[in-house]
């Protein structure tokens, strides 16, 4: 088994800026990157009254599922996914195969702006991610677990 | 695969409650979401069919408390239990920190109990994983039925290698939370061995 997935606080403040700006570039009512096992990293736009845990882990069943699908299909990941509402429509694509870009937007954009701008940050996000992987491999980040000792987990369950 | 977030200053991780149908990893689930506050709970999600049966999963997000001020927060997933949902299986076991498997202990289930278990050390492999090495608890529920098994017996067919293994009713509760607080310590104390720490 390979090591935990991290985030530094460095790229979260960098990849928050790239789902700011992709809010803003596809006129988007809200942005959410989720980690491919379902949990939430970043988010930007009209989030307030969206249960982005629960979001976050159906999103990444569907990613799942759907890579499910395109293995039986013999094809490639299918990298990104369009979910028609009434009023709310949902862009789904992989971000280098390592985390869920979720763009949700209304009759405000279209699917050519979204498709067009997240492209663009999904290729920088993808940049970060390779950062936050260089940095965890090489040791430089910080390590809590080095941190925990025993005590702590024993204390966590105390009743 | 847990993921720690700096950031945010939060340790998340994947749990998942395996085993055959029909044998209580739903009921465990809800279980613990009616007994836990709601500060430390998500909204508990079931993808089911039209008869409550698990169709896909069911996930309950679960906050455990702080340690050395990270939050430590528990994503359950249960699978469907069903052997043609295989499927299914393979894909929630994906990123997977640590695994309970939910055994039936009426006698007349003690074959799907074991094909339940093949199958789960089989999917494994092919995620990647080897079930020695996962954090991994067994509970045999079901305990307050009348035609069960002896714990000894399922200990021998279904526990070949000693995991911590607990007596359950997860209908009423019992053993549900001594099984969660098992595998949250044996997925934390991997992390953090794992870790050279």
């Amino acid at each position: 088994m390979s090591g935990p997935d991290v985030m530094f606080p460095e790229e979260q403040r960098q990849i928050s800026s790239v789902c700011q700006r992709l809010h803003r570039d596809a006129n988007a009512k809200a942005v959410l990157l989720i980690g491919r096992d379902g949990q939430p990293i970043a988010e930007a736009g009209e989030v307030g009254e969206i249960d982005v845990t629960s979001l976050s882990s159906l999103t990444a069943g569907n990613v799942a599922a759907t890579g499910g699908i395109s293995k039986i299909l013999r094809e490639k990941d299918f990298t990104s996914q369009f979910h028609e509402g009434e009023k709310t429509h949902v862009h789904i694509t992989l971000v280098a195969g390592r985390a869920i870009l979720v763009v949700l937007f209304d009759e405000r954009s279209s699917l050519g702006l979204v498709r067009l701008r997240v492209r663009k940050a999904a290729e920088e996000m993808a940049r970060l991610f390779e950062q936050v992987a260089k940095k965890a491999a090489s040791g430089t980040g910080p390590s809590i677990l080095n941190e925990i000792t025993d005590a702590d987990i024993d204390k966590l369950f105390n009743d | 695969m847990s993921f720690i977030n700096y950031s945010s200053r939060e340790i998340n991780c994947k749990l998942v409650y395996y085993g055959p149908g029909l044998g209580g990893k739903t009921t465990n689930l809800q279980f613990i979401y009616a007994k836990t506050s709601p500060e430390a709970k998500g909204k508990m999600i079931s993808l089911a069919t039209e008869t409550e049966r698990t169709l896909f999963f069911d996930f309950l997000p679960l906050s455990l408390g702080e340690i050395r001020g990270f939050k430590t927060r528990f994503h359950l997933y249960t699978v469907p239990g069903q052997v043609f949902y295989d499927a299914s299986r393979k894909l929630i076991l994906k990123g997977v920190d640590g695994v309970v498997f939910v055994a039936d202990s009426q006698v007349e289930r003690m074959e799907a109990n074991i094909e339940s278990m093949e199958n789960l050390r089989q999917n494994l492999i092919e995620q990647g994983y080897n079930l020695d090495k996962l954090p991994f608890i067994i509970q045999y529920n079901k305990r307050d039925l009348p035609n069960i098994a002896s714990v000894a017996e399922l200990h021998g067919q279904l526990n070949p290698t000693n995991v911590l293994e607990f007596e359950a009713r997860a209908t009423t509760g019992v053993g549900v939370f001594e099984t969660l607080k098992a595998i949250a310590r044996a997925v934390l104390t991997e992390l953090r061995r794992g870790s050279g720490g």
